[in-house]
């Protein structure tokens, strides 16, 4: 094993860019739960978001628009989630596994003609000074512009939740959805608004994937990282912070392995590749032995108004 | 002003009303989704649901294949049923199932060339507990360390995709295939193979079991004191603990029965009509049981229903593809959709519409 | 100040009127529509001569109405000023409010810490943290939705206090009620109301507790005959029970201990969440307790569940019927068998006789006066006076050796909680040993031979209800020994 072609400065830059798909989808998700609802279905908005993300950039040529038009994609998938489940009062559970399948299913029957096909990517950016610093310019500062916006969302959904008079009342409607209504807060329209925020997330991670990590389209492509997503904000007991540790941690198992890989270390190839998912078992094993807990507690129940 | 009263019961008319409406809509919406891709919508809906059964020219062909597809979609959906009504949610019955028929495949060929009538039962014992032991792990994290068993069951799908991947070009690779990935066929190993039981119909052993776990399964719902404490559970866990149900052991029990059918299945498939061991060997019935369950209303003969409607979108999806051009995904979006207009549905079987203002207690 | 086309009322400044009905009675409606959560059918509302329709909380708020629930306000995971934050218009930053609520707290002699997460104040606090949210907002009518079920006697005096204060400063108060003689103290002016009809007005401090109570009810029903019964051996004794909080905002049992003899009713009073839900899971067994602390007839029971304990005679009924006695979806025959399948012999091999569960389930039906359209309907759909016979009675019919009830008449009406009592106190004469636990120290007075109060987990002495005189209860149940109770310097 030849652990010298591992180039330090390039693994913690490729960390970097393999954390942020599941960094957006994470924050989103968060502030979903947040607000009391559990939403399964990030694995579909992601890929939803990667294959429109993808179609978009292609037909229009700008990056910028497939990233837009991924968010309006996950969205508008959230969209059936939040109707179904605030409206029609259905199981979350259950619809969020539907979201799930519908969201594969949409986004290889949209993706079809776009396999292999190449798609504009978005440029790096040269800040000045900071980019031409030895070692940490290239290893943090010269990244794409979405790098940045989702640690910068980060921040903003933790100065949000913290510090804004909205992103109390949308803990409170997590808290318990009886009382905030009680004090006469729309339970069901704050709901909305964080259901769609977290779709809007997802669709941007996804497009990230298509746009920039990989930067393709191939059918199933998010292979779990949406899962990953949601056991991410689960680790991270509901905090915006850890939600950046716990992707760049498991950012770095994906970019670790696949390095490891391509070394030739010696491990078995299944072993390596089935490493974050097993990561991530083992993360939330810790999580829910140290009984840190911290969830929403009116997280998954549905809310009926008139009892 | 419309609005959604709770009813003081669940409506029974409704129970029924409600998948016969879904699938209605789904037909509705997906003509429309046909006639966007180009297709006529009503030859689509009618090749997806009439054809592969009543078409004189390849009904014949397509019909056997009804029975071959429901099976693994009702035997993976009725475990995943019990543990539902429990409010267990196993989702990666899709990794136990891959896990069964690696288990039963592999003691199946450590055994090859023997012609014993042993082989073929000690494979599906194997399988099932190829299933089973996967469901444990999420079970056990479970009831000890209290973690998501959404989430670990997931994770263990693509730890299991990896395993595939892994012995079909290694471990189980068939070793007079020249190097190609992917096991010995058993289809070619009389001991070993899961041939139909007459000829013609569909029906191998996956098909019986099926049965068998439908009727099992109704009979532990409805008449016996371990299936009311499932339900009991699902519907009140305070309750449930009350009345002296340990919850860790329904977790165990539900976790542990939804494994074994999948595992079972999952040999049943590799056995039959998948015949070997192959990297892309699954095909996501693991997956697709999910909307079976839900779209049977977690009853186990709705379920029997609920998986041969689904089997038929999967061949007349096929037929689809085949006649019409219909890209084959639009099947799996057919199928969401499905589950979608179902749970949007619901609703009605809870709730009642009621037009006008709140009257005062 | 305030109309209303089917019930109709005024308050006058710094009038306290009391809104007196059973449960039921349409005072939670009523409430709603001056709080802008249900808009009125028809009729209007005035405040100060001006109409007053609000059509959400926040119009009602800004007009000056502030409201102290029932349930359903407070918020565990977050601190008592972000709590307090919640409740207003306009907040100020948060620690100009922390500063405000010590000061408002202090005036008013109602201690309160703003940092303090809500899920770990006792009940009496929660509520002076909607107390003071209210009062932050200078309201010049604050509505007070049974403020007192929650509190001792001692902090029902304290609160009573600030009531007048705030009268004196010419705040009106609608203070609901079924409590007679906390209204016949407080109140001056007091509507009553039956079945969503206003039946009568009377001045309380000029009216019998007797008269009040049958105009609430429209009707005099029999009261629970005391018995005479002598108590016969220890059936249930409980030694030094220690058992830690089962979550984050629980409490722990520290080291209870009492008996319970053959024939006879033990009541447990208290303030709600000082143990009372955490005793019921130890003593019906839910919760194994360490091995020596519960006995039955001199038998170490301690680590026997559910069913084995049902199995020696030792059942139990949870205070929250819908989704702990009861699962709400299911029918009734299904309820019966959720504690009386083994008793009743309706299992053979695990499997379950259905006719058996349906015979059971009309048995209870008809011995305790379930009104229900069958033995089919769900839970969910009776009312809860129904429910709570259903479930008082499928213990009953069981013929228990020990009973233990928490809260057995909680939001039932007159009629149903006099049968309930009088069951209890039948089953009792039969030499069962009773277990009441309740918030109600009118129930308990009424059906108890001795009695204890629960405190931060702690049980105290549990001397006959004869020797005890009201403050002694009331110290009791502040946990008089080793706490201190809450002054108030007005």
């Amino acid at each position: 094993m030849d652990l010298s072609s591992i180039n330090p400065i390039l693994l913690v830059a490729s960390i970097m860019v393999s954390a942020t798909p599941i960094l957006l989808a994470a924050i989103g998700e968060m502030v979903v739960e947040k607000s009391g609802v559990l939403n399964l279905g990030v694995e579909g908005m992601m890929i939803t978001g990667a294959v429109v993300g993808f179609a978009v950039a292609v037909n229009s040529t700008s990056p910028a628009a497939g990233f837009l038009a991924a968010a309006v994609a996950g969205a508008l998938l959230s969209l059936a989630f939040g109707v179904l489940t605030q409206f029609l009062l259905s199981n979350q559970v259950a619809t969020g596994l539907g979201l799930t399948l519908v969201g594969l299913g949409m986004s290889s029957l949209i993706g079809k003609p776009y396999e292999g096909m190449k798609s504009p990517t978005l440029p790096k950016l040269d800040i000045p000074l900071l980019s031409d610093l030895p070692v940490v310019g290239r290893m943090l500062f010269s990244h794409d512009l979405m790098v940045y916006l989702s640690l910068v969302l980060v921040a903003l959904v933790w100065a949000f939740l913290k510090y804004t008079r909205a992103g109390l009342i949308l803990r409170a409607v997590g808290e318990s959805h009886d009382s905030a209504h009680a004090l006469g807060y729309k339970v069901v329209r704050i709901r909305l608004i964080a259901i769609l925020f977290g779709g809007a997330c997802a669709g941007l991670g996804g497009a990230y994937l298509s746009l920039v990590r990989v930067p393709q389209w191939t059918e199933g492509m998010t292979a779990g990282a949406g899962w990953i997503a949601l056991a991410i904000v689960v680790f991270a007991s509901w905090r915006a912070g850890r939600v950046a540790i716990g992707a760049y941690l498991f950012g770095g198992v994906t970019v670790l392995q696949l390095n490891l890989q391509a070394a030739g270390a010696d491990v078995p190839v299944a072993l390596l590749s089935a490493s974050p998912y097993l990561v991530t078992i083992i993360v939330l094993v810790i999580i829910s032995a140290l009984g840190a807990h911290g969830a929403p507690a009116s997280l998954g129940r549905p809310f009926h108004a008139s009892s | 002003m419309i609005r959604l009263e709770k009813r003081p019961q669940p409506s029974r008319l409704w129970t029924i009303l409600a998948p016969i409406l879904a699938v209605l809509l789904t037909m509705f919406v997906g003509g429309l989704l046909f006639a966007a891709l180009g297709a006529n919508p009503f030859e689509a809906i009618r090749t997806i649901f009439w054809d592969p059964i009543f078409n004189a020219q390849f009904a014949s062909f397509t019909r056997p294949q009804l029975l071959v597809k429901a099976a693994p979609l009702i035997l993976i959906a009725i475990g995943l049923s019990i543990g539902f009504r429990a409010g267990i949610w196993n989702i990666g019955a899709e990794g136990q199932y891959i896990m069964g028929a690696i288990c039963g495949a592999a003691a199946g060929l450590a055994l090859y060339p023997s012609e014993s009538v042993l082989i073929f039962p000690a494979m599906v014992i194997a399988g099932a507990f190829g299933g089973w032991v996967w469901a444990m792990i999420p079970a056990i994290l479970k009831t000890r360390v209290g973690t998501n068993e959404i989430l670990v069951s997931l994770m263990l799908v693509y730890v299991a995709e990896t395993i595939l991947g892994s012995v079909a070009t290694g471990l189980l690779r068939n070793p007079e295939g020249r190097g190609f990935p992917g096991s010995r066929n058993f289809k070619q190993w009389d001991a070993a193979h899961n041939a139909e039981i007459f000829a013609g119909t569909g029906m191998h052993w996956g098909v019986v079991f099926a049965f068998i776990a439908v009727i099992g399964a109704y009979v532990l719902l409805t008449r016996h004191i371990l299936g009311y404490n499932i339900r009991l559970t699902g519907e009140a866990p305070r309750a449930a603990r009350f009345s002296g149900v340990r919850p860790a052991r329904i977790v165990l029990i539900c976790l542990g029965l939804s494994g074994l059918l999948a595992g079972m299945a999952g040999l049943f498939e590799v056995t039959g009509p998948a015949g070997q061991i192959s990297i892309d060997f699954n095909s996501g019935y693991g997956f697709t049981a999910i909307i079976v369950a839900f779209l049977g209303r977690l009853n186990p003969i709705g379920i029997l229903l609920a998986g041969l409607l689904m089997a038929l979108t999967y061949i007349g999806g096929e037929l689809a593809q085949l006649m019409l051009g219909v890209p084959g995904a639009s099947i799996q979006l057919f199928q969401g959709m499905l589950l979608f207009f179902l749970l949007g549905v619901d609703v009605f079987t809870n709730y009642r519409l009621r037009i006008g203002r709140r009257e005062i207690a | 100040m305030i109309a209303n086309d089917d019930v109709s009322f005024d308050i006058g400044r710094g009038e306290i009127h009391a809104l007196l009905g059973e449960n039921g009675a349409g005072k939670s409606t009523l409430v709603k529509m001056i709080y802008g959560l249900v808009a009125p059918d028809k009729g209007e509302m005035q405040l100060d001569g001006a109409r007053y329709a609000p059509t959400k909380p926040s119009e009602a708020r800004r007009a000056g109405i502030a409201m102290v629930f029932q349930h359903f306000s407070l918020f565990d995971a977050l601190n008592v000023a972000e709590n307090v934050a919640l409740g207003m218009e306009t907040p100020p930053p948060m620690s100009d409010l922390a500063r405000q609520i010590r000061e408002v707290s202090e005036t008013y002699g109602l201690p309160l810490d703003p940092g303090r997460t809500v899920g770990t104040l006792s009940a009496g606090e929660r509520q002076r943290v909607e107390i003071i949210r209210c009062l932050l907002q200078n309201p010049r009518l604050l509505i007070m939705d049974e403020p007192t079920s929650v509190l001792t006697p001692q902090e029902v005096e304290i609160l009573f206090e600030t009531l007048r204060k705030l009268k004196a400063e010419g705040t009106s108060i609608l203070y609901i009620s079924h409590k007679l003689e906390e209204i016949r103290t407080l109140c001056d002016n007091a509507t009553i109301l039956r079945l969503g009809k206003k039946v009568d007005t009377c001045i309380p401090s000029q009216s019998s507790a007797r008269q009040m109570a049958e105009m609430m009810v429209g009707s005099s029903f029999a009261t629970p005959e005391a018995r005479g019964g002598t108590a016969g051996e220890v059936l249930l004794a409980v030694r030094d029970l220690h058992l830690p909080a089962p979550g984050a905002f629980g409490t722990p049992l520290r080291g209870i201990s009492f008996e319970v003899r053959a024939g006879e009713v033990l009541g447990i009073g208290g303030v709600a969440g000082n143990g009372q839900d955490e005793l019921l899971s130890a003593l019906s067994g839910e919760r194994a307790a360490p091995a020596g602390s519960i006995m039955l007839d001199g038998k170490d029971i301690s680590r026997a569940g559910p069913v084995a304990r049902r199995g020696m005679g030792v059942l139990s009924g949870p205070e929250e019927r819908l989704g702990h006695a009861a699962a709400p979806d299911m029918s009734l025959i299904e309820n019966g068998v959720l504690t009386a399948a083994r008793s009743e012999g309706m299992l053979t091999r695990g499997f379950i006789s259905w006719t058996k569960a349906r015979t059971f389930a009309e048995e209870v039906i008809a011995h305790f006066d379930v009104r229900t359209p069958s033995p089919g309907t769900a839970a969910r759909a009776l009312s809860g006076g129904n429910l709570q016979k259903f479930v008082v009675g499928r213990e009953i019919l069981q013929s228990p050796q020990v009973l233990v009830l928490n809260q057995p008449t909680w939001g039932v009406d007159a009629a149903a909680a006099a049968f309930i009592r009088q069951s209890v106190l039948d089953l009792a004469a039969k030499g069962a040993a009773v277990v009441v636990i309740s918030q109600d120290l009118d129930e308990l007075m009424e059906v108890s031979d001795r009695f204890g109060a629960l405190n931060e987990g702690r049980l105290s002495q549990t001397p006959p209800v004869a020797s005890l005189n009201i403050e002694q209860i009331g110290l009791m149940m502040g946990g008089a020994h080793d706490m201190e109770v809450a002054h108030v310097d007005v």
